[in-house]
């Protein structure tokens, strides 16, 4: 029985050292291990002996299937890892070759990004939100703005008027919102109050369509001295810099009385726009004390209501900030324009986090 | 307007810088937009003399010159027509910057032959706008002579004056803001009266309200031509050309002292002067040669015969002044203003006269602007004037302004002292009388009220001592937003997510394409282009343009998307806010790892519902099988709530993408962001969330049913049979083809049922999918796919 068995490990051994793949080790491990197998056919032999060798040998035979077990599975291991490497070593790929395409993130235009970020600056200084329609009626654009038909102003704004209809324009100016708000409550008012207006121009900074954002506020104290200082503070947070020089210079407007453009101190170097104080002047926006016929029109006594207006172009200011040239480009829905000039979605102004904090990187 | 420094110091004693005098002027609302200095563009130029005329070799049209500039003789190859032997131009060598050009000038061959200088036309020195020959200067100056010698070079303002400031479209008007500020002294003498020596031969007679004051005046015996060079100095540093003594008289005094005149040949009038309103069709042929067609109601002066002037706008060419003339006639009248503006714009006929009278002359200033002119002439011109002759109701009223003085501090913040507050007023020209203050006649349009008052002392004072205000806000507020703006940000940045580009376009479109978008015709009567003449009814149009550049240019795949009104009357507040998009060509670009497929249907509608998601839209949504016209008939749908649309989508019909020529598939989305209800308020807790430890698990099921069944009734179906188990229905497969009957189609579907408090036994599971069969059967029609 010994010389059986140690024949057979003999066997067993040159079988394994053969068996190059899992498959031909497991028939190995069948054909020793299995049911009718070399090592499992002398387990059978066993019951045939006597008790006394039955013992011994017992204990002898289960050894060696032990250490068969323990052979197979050595190999099996080996092989395993054999052809592991060997699968690895197959499946290369170039790790150079450019990833999945996602869909590129879309871009948020920049009159809407610059008007986000002015709403968050003018929430900040307590203004409410005001609107009104595109199409106005000749009240609400001219009329109650102080500008009767035959008011030399009408001649400076070129409207566009609607057809078939007696007096209705596309708004010349945000203005209207201002006769709007005074109609429809009693101040104090503050608001201020963005949308499209329309005039008849056509240039590199002339479009017939373009936005503005007004400001209106309506109280029995408000001055001069009130308006200055709201727009210095909101062109120090629009900008971000506190170099900021604001001019007013005398004007005219029909619905302000006094009357100023607001000129902001400001450089041009290299083509750069830079807000700063002490170079040249940049003129920003018209402003100035509501007149007092608007407030009457509006049904407030002048001598006892009074307040500042101001009204400036929201695509001028982003053309300013961002350094952007040609405002008819804003209009053009180029999309190499778009993703050059516009925000990211998940650049969202706020006064924690700044205006202008960019959101990621473009992709 | 634009005012020489020489024409300005005749009105102001000042000795103030150029700069000081532009910042000022600037600084109290005479907005200077240029500063332009005639002497440093003229730099270098010079007089040249033509000594010889020859024809060009080798071209018929080109001259050999022989140009003396004072020290050598130059020869220069010119095309200008007008040249002749002994006439003097005006000489650029090269080296000289031509002001038109802004570019230097060259030494240059032209056909073969060489040239060394140029002589300059109006437009190329930036003098004017004549380009048709060269400068006949007509000049005894001799060869050599700087160039701004004889141009009198002088430096010029070019000041933005303000629709208000009609007293400001003369020297004298600004010069007298000026010396408000202290800058300098007003100089100014008033006319003396011309005592006639006769009664004038011609009458005036006043038959219509709009004229005013009428003085005029008859001159004998004058005699025309050049006008003295002060004179014309006075009117080429003002941009004028002088014509004659008679018309540059009226000219001067147009442009010095915003006084409009005008001169008739006395000799060519028939019998007296009515100003009157013209006769409907009525012509005249007027200065500027143009033949005018007159509307009954336009202010004209005429004679017995027919009308010889439009009333402050421009004068008749037949009645006006000549060489020959020997006998005028001299009007200074004051027009109402509004009847000038209606005619000069309903003739679009431009006049330095119309500027003026429209925006409000001195209405007192006939009189003396009548003997100012008569004195001028007589001086000039010599001849004999008759007796003055003063018509109409009368000009020159003003009012009085009851002034509180506190009324500067109420408005601005801070104290004027009043000694200061008259000082200013009153060298503006106004009255001050206590607290009553008389406006001078040359701006009563304009100052009215207290305010307008305000306005003009502190234009001069200036705003230095201006405080600063405290600016915290009463009340603190969080959120200023309205909640459909809050609606358009949220849209915005989710679409932008989700790879679409913001574009921001007209609100107007072309007529001929809007027919193709259920147009409502609201036209615009005065469009900047005839391709922009209509408010768009949709957005999709404007954005299908916007493909077609992108394209043009070379991006083939758009992803655009634009927030904005679409119009449905031209009525105020009718029109609707709107969230569309497109997109056109592939999804993806091409690429080794995806397949490289058309935008579709399932896009847009998958972008509709990300915005509709994006402004809380309500669960219970339907999709309704109809869109628009301009989409696919078999490829699109709505999305709706009870009877309201609140959006479409799906692709673009391809006979539309012809009318746009886009030769890609484009799909788009509208989302009409008003018919979305906003969301009730709900509290801001949210609801318990419930997680079971149970194992979901799924069941396939493939359902054959009529190729027009709605799917989504299929899942609702599913979903009903139990909503708390069911957890999800996904179709993850569509069949229709040959191994199903005609009309048919099969939807593979998988079902994840999530059980509730305790594992489902094999037979409940069993139960379930029956009921969903039989759900499903019921609904649809559908059988189990075999």
């Amino acid at each position: 029985m010994e010389q059986r068995i140690s024949n057979l490990r003999e066997e067993i051994n040159a079988s394994l050292a053969q068996a190059e793949t899992l498959i031909a080790l497991d028939e190995v491990r069948v054909k020793t291990l299995g049911k009718s197998g070399s090592v499992t056919g002398l387990m059978k032999e066993l019951g045939s002996l006597p008790v006394e060798e039955k013992k011994q040998m017992g204990q002898l035979l289960n050894v060696f299937k032990n250490e068969i077990a323990a052979l197979i599975e050595e190999k099996k291991s080996f092989l395993e890892e054999k052809e592991l490497n060997e699968r690895l070593q197959s499946e290369k790929v170039d790790v150079t070759l450019p990833v999945r395409p996602e869909v590129s993130m879309g871009r948020i235009h920049p009159v809407s990004q610059v008007m986000e970020e002015m709403l968050s600056i003018f929430a900040q200084m307590g203004f409410d939100l005001a609107e009104g329609p595109d199409i106005e009626d000749d009240f609400h654009n001219f009329e109650a703005l102080n500008i009767p038909p035959s008011h030399p102003a009408r001649q400076m704004q070129a409207t566009f008027f609607m057809q078939n209809t007696t007096d209705k324009v596309l708004r010349t100016q945000t203005s209207g919102v201002q006769i709007r708000t005074m109609e429809g409550k009693k101040p104090p008012i503050k608001i201020v109050a963005p949308g499209r207006t329309y005039r008849r121009d056509y240039d590199m900074t002339h479009t017939p369509m373009f936005h503005q954002i007004e400001g209106l506020v309506i109280d029995k104290k408000t001055n001069l001295a009130h308006l200055k200082t709201t727009l210095v503070e909101f062109m120090k947070l629009f900008f971000e810099t506190d170099d900021v020089a604001l001019r007013f210079r005398p004007s005219y407007f029909p619905f302000t009385e006094p009357s100023y453009e607001a000129d902001v101190g400001c450089s041009r170097e290299n083509g750069e726009f830079k807000i700063k104080s002490g170079a040249g002047w940049c003129e920003l926006l018209g402003c100035g004390m509501v007149h007092p016929n608007v407030l009457k029109n509006c049904g407030l006594d002048p001598d006892e209501y009074q307040g500042y207006a101001f009204g400036c172009g929201i695509d001028r200011f982003a053309m300013l900030k961002y350094g952007i040239p040609d405002l008819r480009s804003f209009f053009d829905a180029d999309m190499r324009w778009i993703k050059h000039y516009g925000f990211l979605p998940l650049d969202i102004p706020t006064n924690t986090s700044g205006l202008s904090l960019n959101g990621g990187s473009k992709r | 307007m634009k005012v020489s420094l020489s024409a300005l110091k005749s009105y102001l004693k000042t000795e103030a810088s150029v700069t000081e005098i532009s910042d000022t002027l600037t600084s109290i609302g005479l907005e200077v937009e240029e500063v332009i200095d005639k002497g440093a563009e003229l730099q270098g130029f010079v007089i040249g003399e033509i000594k010889a005329v020859e024809n060009h070799p080798n071209a018929d049209k080109l001259h050999v010159l022989r140009v003396s500039n004072g020290k050598e003789i130059l020869q220069i190859v010119c095309g200008a027509p007008n040249v002749y032997e002994g006439m003097k131009s005006i000489l650029a060598q090269p080296g000289v910057m031509i002001p038109c050009y802004g570019e230097r000038l060259e030494k240059g061959v032209i056909r073969g032959v060489e040239s060394c200088g140029m002589l300059c036309s109006e437009k190329e020195l930036n003098l004017g706008s004549d380009h048709s020959g060269i400068l006949d200067l007509k000049t005894d100056l001799p060869a050599g002579t700087p160039a701004s010698e004889f141009f009198n070079a002088d430096v010029i303002f070019d000041v933005n004056v303000t629709p208000n400031r009609g007293d400001c479209f003369g020297v004298k008007g600004i010069a007298r803001d000026l010396s408000a500020t202290g800058i300098g002294e007003f100089i100014y003498e008033e006319a003396k009266d011309i005592q006639g020596t006769f009664k004038s031969p011609i009458n005036v007679h006043i038959e219509d309200e709009n004229c005013l004051e009428f003085a005029g005046r008859y001159i004998k015996n004058v005699k025309n031509g050049p006008s003295p060079k002060w004179m014309q100095d006075f009117l080429i540093s003002m941009g004028l050309r002088p014509i004659s003594a008679l018309v540059d008289i009226t000219n001067y005094l147009n442009l010095a002292e915003c006084r409009p005149l005008h001169v008739f040949d006395a000799d060519k009038l028939t019998g007296d002067l009515y100003v009157r309103s013209a006769k409907e069709g009525e012509t005249l042929k007027a200065l500027d040669e143009k033949e005018y067609i007159l509307k009954e109601g336009m202010l004209v002066i005429a004679d017995e015969k027919k009308a010889q002037s439009i009333a402050g706008v421009m004068g008749g060419e037949e009645t006006g002044c000549s060489d020959e003339t020997v006998n005028v006639f001299l009007e200074s009248a004051y027009f109402n203003p509004i009847s000038i503006a209606s005619t000069g714009r309903i003739l679009n006929a431009e006049s330095d006269s119309r500027t003026r009278f429209e925006r409000g002359i001195d209405s007192a200033s006939q009189i003396s602007g009548n003997n100012r002119a008569t004195q001028l002439i007589l001086d000039i011109c010599g001849g004999e004037a008759s007796d003055l002759i003063v018509v109409g109701k009368g000009a020159g009223q003003t009012h009085e302004i009851d002034f509180d003085f506190n009324e500067i501090k109420r408005l601005c913040g801070f104290e004027i002292p009043h000694e200061k507050v008259v000082q200013i007023l009153q060298s503006l020209g106004f009255k001050v009388n206590g607290n009553k203050i008389t406006v001078p006649t040359w701006r009563t349009n304009d100052v009215c009220l207290k305010a307008d008052i305000v306005e003009e002392v502190v234009r001069i004072y200036g705003l230095d001592e201006l405080p600063v205000a405290p600016l915290r806000p009463e009340e603190l507020t969080t959120s200023i937003l309205l909640p459909h703006q809050k609606r358009e940000i949220a849209i915005r940045r989710s679409l932008a997510h989700r790879g679409l580009n913001q574009a921001i376009t007209w609100s107007f479109m072309d007529s001929k394409l809007a027919k193709y978008f259920d147009s409502k015709g609201i036209l615009i009567a005065n469009p900047i282009a005839s391709d922009l003449d209509e408010m768009r009814p949709s957005l999709v149009p404007n954005l299908l343009s916007a493909v077609k550049r992108n394209q043009d240019r070379g991006i083939k795949d758009v992803q655009l998307f634009e927030v904005g009104p679409e119009f449905y009357s031209a009525t105020p507040n009718e029109q609707r806010m709107v969230a569309c998009g497109v997109r056109a060509g592939s999804f993806y670009p091409r690429h080794f790892l995806t397949d490289n497929r058309s935008v579709d249907i399932f896009d847009a509608k998958a972008d509709a519902l990300d915005a509709l998601c994006a402004i809380d839209a309500p669960q219970n949504l339907q999709v309704a099988r109809r869109a628009p016209s301009w989409y696919h008939p078999g490829r699109s749908g709505s999305f709706v709530l009870g009877k309201n649309v609140v959006a479409h989508f799906g692709e673009i019909h391809p006979a539309i993408l012809k009318v746009f020529d886009i030769k890609t598939p484009v799909v788009a989305f509208e989302v009409y962001m008003d018919n979305v209800p906003q969301p009730r308020a709900k509290s801001k807790s949210q609801k318990l969330l419930k997680m079971s430890n149970l194992m979901p698990f799924t069941r396939d099921f493939a359902f054959v049913m009529d190729r027009d069944v709605d799917a989504a009734k299929v899942l609702s179906a599913i979903s009903n049979v139990d909503k708390e188990k069911i957890t999800n229905v996904t179709v993850f497969d569509v069949y229709e083809g040959e191994k199903l009957p005609e009309n048919k189609k099969s939807l593979a579907i998988q079902v994840t049922v999530s059980p509730v408090e305790k594992t489902m036994t094999d037979k409940e599971i069993e139960i379930l999918s029956v009921q969903i069969i039989n759900a499903v059967q019921k609904a649809t029609g559908a059988e189990l796919r075999a």
